[in-house]
């Protein structure tokens, strides 16, 4: 297997004072997509959050082997990492085009390939994003994420809130995206995981608990209930 | 040295008070003594003039104290307190001249005027929190400022009000007794101290520091962090207000300019020179602030000063220059302010970090 | 009638001038999270910038005038710039230590001013037909007025082409939104913030230099007493709203002025009772978000 794309180790988290990512070690190899698994509040968005500069953070973040952990946000992005956030977080009083637009940061931002992929929002370019459906943002969200040339994508939580038949278009999005690019996806929907993912790494009270390939969590029944508090056939529903 | 910090190290509980009740002491018995500090004093300090520098220098740490109390303690950011401290002046200048009250149910009155203005005002400006809150309070004061220069046949105008003596007791009144009024101070600081420290033991004010942590979470316990701000709210003011009272008393008078914003931005300054969310940083301040201030304006008119080029002239001919930009120096490389110098002194490493948490928490 | 229309676009002159200190105001505050307590400096040395330039050139000519505005801003501008990059930027998103130093470099500021050119107010020149007036319906209305209310709609116009058309203004409004999402898709914000500090500079030290004209003089308190008023602007405005700021100016002064007028004098407390009024029904204020 050829070197991960990036490499977190002994990752300390804190927001408002208070510890939510108490020692995260992990890798995202360079192809294909890893799940971030874990309960509610067990550190996911926060580890995201981590490894991007958002929140205040200590530890070991090497991406395509260089250091990260030190430098801020936007520097870190501009390396190469798209973010599509938790709950989409579009500029609810800016219009769809102008969200794409404060996205691009290449010199040719790939517009054509998300007006292919994307072209329900691509009709609604003039329409206020605030004004959008859940989905639509989530595109738009995803969109952001895809104009630029990434090295790898932090996508968290994509199918939540989202009707079931939005959910398998994101998936397919999704799908689509980590042709090219590698994906850390954080993911509660694990019908969606089982479909992208080949490696998981699941978290609880902010620590690693389960790290391998995500046939062996997710075919073993009684490992997933243990872990993740659901049954892995029966979310499928 | 490294003895001394064990020692102080293990004694850490009961070696303030010690050094506390030693300086009060020591303050209590200093208007019988003959000290001179050349440079600090104009004088010796039984003198009339030092103890009137000195009886200054206690009001501003009550003062101070009293902001404190919003500020450190409660994470308030005021910009409105001094309206409390010239409710207390003015009120009292307005009652004692106009009424044939005697001076302590005049206190009374003038005390209770500011409770209940505190009451309103706090209450409508609670509503909004943070930086808002600081905007709303400027704005009342300011409204305070405006009704006194407004109102000169009441207030003095733009001259100030002047103490009518009549029925202010004989041993508070005249130059020679100005000992008495030191002790007074000395005596007003021992009170606010006490209610401070009273409010920050009690229930109320433990929930307040942790309301200052997280709202969030003292809502989830059920407590109302708002009632408890408001009465720290009032407290402070109250307290403002009688040192509002003694500073008539000692000045014979006041000025609109205790009424300005300006005075509340001093009250600022000297709470985080002395370390925010410290008590004795707050009095520590007060009187190194008043002490530098009384300082640095006879400096300005000395003849070094005079004689010197215009562009260093200008700068140090102007104490407010010098202060604001002390403050800006301290508030960038100093965040813990004397107290945390005194700390990190005491305890021998740098808890500078510390403070800086400390103070980004009241935001 | 006329004096109700004197009144109005006296109040619409004064508005003018609190737009003009509280469209910073608003701008910093809704991006950065920072009350600048120093603004009113800003405004008080455009101020004094202009009048030291019409003080060498002849004072009563239009050229003159054009040019005192233009340095006013400038000079603003350069001034709110230097104060984020030197002060504010080394205390990134601690917002009270930020109020703090602009609060020291008030008072360290209007100080220095006071050492400068003293305490008394200087009274400056302006070309003639500023002190001539106009007759609008019966008023006769002192010609300032109008060159305030331009300069406003003029700067108002302004910042909204900049905000709506230009890659900083967008990065701007979405900062406004949500700050930490601009940085996560790579931008580095802070230079939005030097942006953000040298157009209210600008604003300021232009206000100044027209302060100067409205009040006939120039002192080192005039930004600081226009100052308070644009806090309670900002406030019943909405913090962070442009167009809050706008209205909730013209609504504060033309108040004001009628107040004084028919109330005895008593427009600022008026100003004081309507912000108490706004807070207890909309503690927003009137374009403000939702905390």
């Amino acid at each position: 297997m050829s070197e991960p794309i990036l490499r977190v180790a002994g990752l300390r988290a804190q927001i408002a004072g208070q510890q939510v990512v108490e020692d995260v070690s992990l890798e995202v190899p360079a192809t294909g997509v890893t799940a971030l698994l874990g309960r509610n509040g067990v550190g996911k968005t926060s580890t995201v959050k981590g490894i991007l500069g958002l929140i205040e953070r200590s530890g070991e973040v090497e991406f395509a082997g260089d250091r990260i952990d030190r430098e801020p946000t936007h520097r870190i992005v501009q390396r190469g990492i798209g973010y599509v956030p938790e709950d989409r977080e579009v500029f609810a009083s800016l219009s769809v085009a102008e969200n794409l637009r404060l996205a691009e940061r290449d010199r040719a931002p790939r517009r054509e390939l998300v007006a292919e992929l994307f072209p329900d929002i691509h009709a609604r370019s003039a329409q206020q994003a605030g004004t959008l459906s859940g989905g639509q943002q989530q595109m738009v969200s995803l969109a952001r994420a895809l104009l630029n040339d990434n090295r790898l994508l932090l996508v968290d939580e994509p199918t939540k809130g989202l009707a079931p038949r939005i959910v398998s278009e994101v998936a397919v999005a999704l799908e689509k995206m980590a042709e090219a690019t590698p994906i850390l996806l954080v993911e509660q929907n694990l019908q969606v995981v089982r479909r992208l993912a080949s490696t998981v790494v699941v978290l609880e009270a902010g620590r690693v608990v389960f790290a391998g390939r995500a046939a062996d969590l997710l075919d073993d029944e009684e490992k997933t209930m243990s872990l993740l508090g659901v049954h892995s056939a029966e979310d499928a529903a | 040295m490294n003895r001394v910090r064990a020692f102080i190290t293990a004694n850490r509980s009961w070696l303030p008070w010690a050094v506390g009740g030693a300086f009060l002491a020591f303050a209590a018995i200093l208007p019988l003594l003959a000290i001179e500090i050349p440079g600090v004093f104009p004088g010796a300090s039984y003198t009339p003039g030092t103890l009137q520098l000195l009886a200054l220098c206690l009001l501003f740490a009550s003062l101070a104290l009293s902001y404190h109390l919003l500020f450190g303690t409660v994470g308030l950011l005021s910009f409105g307190h001094a309206l409390y401290f010239a409710v207390g002046a003015y009120g009292l200048g307005i009652i004692l001249e106009n009424t044939e009250l005697e001076l302590l149910p005049a206190v009374g009155l003038a005390l209770a005027a500011a409770i209940v203005a505190a009451s309103l005002i706090g209450a409508v400006s609670l509503r909004v929190t943070g930086i808002s809150f600081a905007m709303v309070t400027l704005a009342f004061a300011q409204a305070g400022n405006v009704i006194v220069r407004r109102n000169p046949a009441i207030t003095g105008g733009e001259e100030g009000i002047r103490l009518d003596i009549e029925h202010v007791p004989d041993f508070l009144v005249g130059v020679l007794n100005t000992r008495n009024l030191y002790w007074l101070t000395l005596v007003l600081l021992v009170i606010v101290y006490l209610a401070v420290l009273w409010f920050e033991k009690s229930r109320g004010g433990r929930v307040a520091a942790a309301t200052r942590e997280n709202e969030l979470r003292v809502r989830v316990i059920g407590l109302r962090p708002i009632v408890i701000k408001l009465a720290a709210f009032v407290l402070a003011s109250a307290l403002a207000a009688l040192v509002g009272m003694a500073y008539l008393l000692l000045q014979s008078g006041a000025t609109p300019r205790a009424t300005s914003a300006d005075f509340t931005l001093t009250l600022l300054v000297i709470v985080v020179l002395g370390g925010v969310g410290s008590r004795w940083g707050a009095i520590v301040g007060g009187v190194v602030y008043t002490l530098l201030d009384q300082r640095l304006t006879s400096l300005a008119g000395s003849d070094a000063i005079a004689g010197l080029p215009d562009i260093l002239r200008i700068p140090l001919s102007e104490p407010l220059f010098i202060l604001g930009t002390l403050f800006i120096l301290v508030v960038l490389f100093l965040p813990g302010g004397i107290a945390g110098i005194a700390r990190s002194a005491v305890t021998g490493r740098g808890s500078l970090r510390k403070d800086r948490d400390e103070l980004e928490e009241v935001s | 009638m006329s004096t109700v229309v004197l009144l109005l676009i006296t109040g619409l002159g004064l508005g003018a001038l609190y737009f003009l200190i509280a469209s910073g105001l608003s701008l910093i505050y809704g991006l950065m999270g920072v009350l600048n307590f120093a603004h009113g400096s800003f405004l008080t040395l455009g101020a004094f910038a202009g009048f030291e330039l019409a003080r060498r050139l002849d004072g009563a000519s239009w050229g003159t005038f054009f040019l005192t505005v233009i340095l006013g801003a400038l000079v603003g501008a350069a001034v709110a710039a230097l104060t984020e990059l030197l002060l504010i930027r080394r205390l990134y998103n601690r917002h009270i230590e930020q109020v703090l130093v602009t609060v020291g470099l008030a008072l360290a500021s209007v100080a220095l001013f006071e050492g400068i050119w003293g305490t008394d107010p200087i009274y400056v020149s302006a070309p003639e037909w500023f002190s001539q007036t106009t007759e609008i319906l019966g008023a006769r209305i002192p010609n300032d007025r109008f060159i305030l209310i331009a300069a406003a709609v003029i700067v108002l116009l302004g910042i909204v082409f900049f905000l709506r058309y230009t890659r900083f203004g967008l990065v701007i409004r979405a900062g406004v939104e949500n700050r930490s999402m601009v940085t996560a898709l790579g931008i580095d914000v802070r230079k939005a913030f030097t942006v953000v500090f040298a157009i209210g500079g600008a604003a300021a030290g232009l206000g100044g230099v027209l302060a100067s004209h409205y009040f006939g003089y120039v002192s080192p308190h005039l930004g600081g007493s226009l100052l308070i008023f644009a806090f309670i602007v900002t406030v019943i405005g909405g913090l962070g709203s442009l167009a809050g700021a706008a209205i909730a100016s013209v609504i504060v002064a033309v108040l004001q002025q009628f107040a004084n007028f028919y109330l005895g004098g008593t427009g600022d407390l008026v100003v004081v009772l309507l912000l108490a009024g706004v807070l207890l029904v909309r503690p927003s204020g009137l374009l403000g978000r939702k905390a």
